[in-house]
């Protein structure tokens, strides 16, 4: 094949001064083309890696899921055949997947909003001129980087009902301790707490580079037109890093969502059993106890994990409007 | 000096393309290959703590030619979805793999998965083993035998010396048995212990779930399900009369409100926070672990109320899948056969299922140090050899930890009424069952 492009080729390179050899023409016409297709192919071959994995491992999960969410598929009997929208159906008239939804929108409330500010006020605090500054900066990161399944067995003895420390240290401030399984609140604040140990230096991490781009000059006008810090934070800091703070919210949506591992480790590691687990059972959890422990529903499973996608679309909307306008009218 | 350095970053693209083609082919290849030198290699896969290191090592040695690959999965939660995948796919699932009888039902259900150990000439060990436990080994219409049992766990009723003393109880083991021949003395025997104001602060029971299990059993032939796997729990009375029973013990203050294996429940035990407790034979070894050294010689095991009682045990069992059938067979056999099983009563107190290991000196004769030196053999096996087979159905495990224990609890704890929570058990009990 490549002879036949060689001789259309050739009449073009005759014009160059120095005569050449076919065998050196060749050779040279060669090096044009591979130049030229190196050009054109080579950034999407660079960019290949992540969409073929995202292909494999994320594109056709999901086309995959929501083929086998319209099919009676147990995992051990295997595919009993096509049953349309039934698991749709049988998913939204099922009280416990309500029950889950609403504990996840709950931890997700009493998570990320305090999650978020308090990352606010440390990425702040932390643009400041500080001793240690590097070793601070570096320190919020460490609960990110420990293993959550740890920290998941730490709190579960902190937050433990009859002899866990979050109550001896109630009892001793003669409190009354608190049944951290028992009340949907007392759990959303036990589970909250885990997930803002962990998140939030990493949020504010990311807070922190966005403040430091904001130009030193901004401030310092400020300043001198007599702005307090407070003031200064809410109405330069704030609204200069709007684009962070939105992707941030989205971020935490989406992981709220999905939020698994650490009420499953507050229950001490079950999905689908544990008193008081219906006050904090995410839809995560009863995905999982629904597809791998209960009856070992694959296509409910499915049906659930596709409500939850599309679930996730739609706060990540919701999320990026709001936030986008209130931040537009902060401005 | 472009050209090589172009060509190079052609080389590594490519080289980076092929790498995940070939990563994404060693994924496959590396399972299902367990068959190694000449298909002599044999995948043991367990849950919990079975006690077989003893008994592989032995096997190992008997049998040089056969490599026994021994793979601990965790705990039967862990174990069970991951399982159940292999069975699925068709790969992935050991030669040998070990299933709880709260489970094995649901199993055997899809007996295509499973093999034949008739075929393997299993038939002439029935003598062998209790007859409950041989029989829940097969499928329904019996044709099939998947399971021989390894251990059982034959109840008994731990208690705490110490607290019955200053409770003003007698504390010798056939004197506390004497106290409940039945358990509406046992609760009566609570309420005396409760009257006492030098235990005040202890309860006479851990949870009021754990007298479910062996009241049932004792009482019924069946439980959550009917022989033909049909959910009969509401017209089961038994079962809401066991019910009312443990919660009526709660409601007399008697119970700990604890939920077992979670950090309250261990730290009870150092505690000394309460004063009985139910226990199979497996869970010896839980609580010499959990009351550790303070609590040594502080237990004894008196016979459980109504005499007889089994709670868990498990099988072992060969996946149609397995490609070394024989060899897995030849350690299976030995496993569950007496030498196996008493080396696993040695190493961690489980139970034999083998009435050959059952009638040896090494179990029948058996003490425990830890409980008073008491007579653990004869206590357990008298348990269990009394005991009438019941009949558990196929998603028994779940209903029973996911729903009814769940919400006898919540009912136990006063988060709902015991009304409330029955409707809810049996109602998600049913889609569970049913679904």
């Amino acid at each position: 094949m490549s002879i036949d492009t060689h001789a259309a080729d050739a009449p073009r390179h005759s014009a160059g001064p120095p005569p050449l050899d076919p065998g050196e023409r060749r050779k040279q016409a060669r090096q044009v083309r591979r130049g030229r297709l190196d050009m054109k192919a080579s950034p999407y071959l660079y960019v290949a890696p992540f969409f073929v994995l995202f292909a494999v491992f994320g594109f056709f999960p999901l086309l995959y899921t929501g083929w086998v969410s319209m099919r009676d598929w147990g995992l051990i009997k295997g595919d009993q055949g096509f049953v349309g929208l039934q698991n749709f159906q049988a998913v939204l008239t099922d009280a416990n997947f309500w029950n889950a939804m609403y504990n996840t929108a709950g931890i997700f409330v009493v998570a990320t909003v305090p999650q978020l500010l308090l990352a606010l006020m440390l990425a702040n605090w932390l643009n400041r001129k500080l001793r240690f500054r590097t070793a601070l900066r570096m320190g919020i990161l460490l609960p990110n980087i420990t293993s959550v399944a740890a920290v998941g067995i730490v709190f579960g003895f902190i937050f433990a009902d009859r002899y866990g420390l979050a109550n001896w240290i109630l009892q001793s401030l003669s409190l009354d301790p608190i049944s951290w399984r028992g009340s949907r609140f007392a759990s959303w604040t036990a589970i909250a707490f885990m997930v803002d140990w962990r998140w939030t230096g990493y949020n504010a991490l990311i807070y922190l580079a966005a403040m430091q781009a904001i130009p030193r000059d901004l401030y310092e006008s400020a300043s001198l037109d007599g702005a307090s810090p407070t003031r200064q934070f809410w109405q330069l800091t704030v609204p200069l890093i709007q684009p962070t703070i939105l992707f941030t919210v989205i971020i935490s949506t989406i992981g709220g969502m999905q939020l698994f591992t650490e009420p499953l480790m507050f229950n001490y590691g079950a999905a689908g059993s544990g008193s008081g687990l219906e006050n904090f059972q995410t839809i995560a959890m009863y995905i999982y106890y629904t597809t791998f422990e209960g009856n070992f529903k694959y296509g409910l499973g499915s049906a659930m994990s596709w409500l939850l996608f599309l679930l996730i679309i739609g706060f990540a909307l919701i999320n990026f409007l709001m936030v986008r306008r209130s931040l537009k009218g902060s401005k | 000096m472009s050209v090589p350095r172009r060509r190079l970053r052609g080389i590594a693209a490519a080289a980076l393309a092929a790498g995940m083609v070939f990563s994404a082919a060693a994924c496959s290849a590396s399972d299902g290959d367990s068959g190694g030198e000449g298909g002599k290699t044999v995948v043991l896969q367990y849950f919990g703590s079975p006690g077989f290191d003893a008994a592989v090592a032995a096997f190992q040695t008997a049998n040089p030619d056969i490599k026994v690959e021994a793979q601990n999965m965790g705990e039967l939660k862990d174990f069970t979805p991951k399982l159940n995948q292999w069975l699925a796919t068709g790969q992935g699932a050991g030669d040998v793999v070990m299933l709880e009888e709260g489970t094995l039902l649901g199993y055997l259900e899809t007996p295509d998965k499973w093999t034949n150990l008739l075929d393997l000439g299993a038939a002439s060990l029935e003598a062998d083993f209790l007859p409950y436990k041989w029989a829940n080994g097969f499928t329904a219409d019996k044709s099939k035998l998947v399971g021989l049992g390894t251990d059982i766990g034959g109840l008994a009723m731990c208690y705490r010396t110490d607290l019955f003393e200053k409770a003003g109880l007698p504390t010798e083991r056939d004197e506390v048995s004497k106290l409940w021949p039945t358990w509406e003395e046992y609760a009566a025997t609570g309420k005396k212990f409760k009257e006492s104001p030098a235990v005040k602060d202890v309860a006479f029971i851990d949870t009021a779930t754990a007298v479910m299990q062996p009241y049932i059993m004792q009482n019924s032939q069946t439980w959550f399900y009917d022989t033909s796997n049909n959910y009969i729990v509401e017209q089961n009375p038994i079962v809401k009369e066991a019910w009312d029973f443990g919660l009526q013990m709660a409601a007399d203050g008697l119970t700990g409100k604890l939920q077992r294996w979670q950090p309250d429940w261990n730290a009870a035990f150092a505690n000394a926070a309460f004063a009985t407790v139910p226990c199979p034979a497996w869970m010896t070894g839980s609580i010499a672990e959990r009351a550790g050294d303070a609590g040594k010689g502080k237990w004894d095991i008196a016979t459980i109320p109504g005499g007889s009682g089994n709670w868990g045990g498990s099988y072992l069992a060969i996946p149609e899948q397995s490609k070394n059938k024989d060899a897995a067979y030849k350690l299976l056999t030995y496993l569950t056969g007496k030498d196996g099983e008493l080396s696993s009563y040695k190493e961690k107190g489980n139970m034999p299922s083998n009435v050959k290991a059952l009638d040896d000196p090494a179990f029948a004769s058996s003490t425990n140090e830890y409980f008073s030196n008491a007579p653990t053999g004869e206590i357990f096996g008298a348990s269990a050899k009394s005991l009438k087979p019941i009949y558990l159905g196929p998603k028994h495990q779940g209903i029973w930890e996911n729903h009814f224990e769940t919400e006898m609890r919540n009912a136990e704890q006063g988060k709902k009424t015991s009304d409330e929570a029955w409707a809810k058990a049996v109602a998600d009990g049913k889609k569970l069952a049913e679904g």
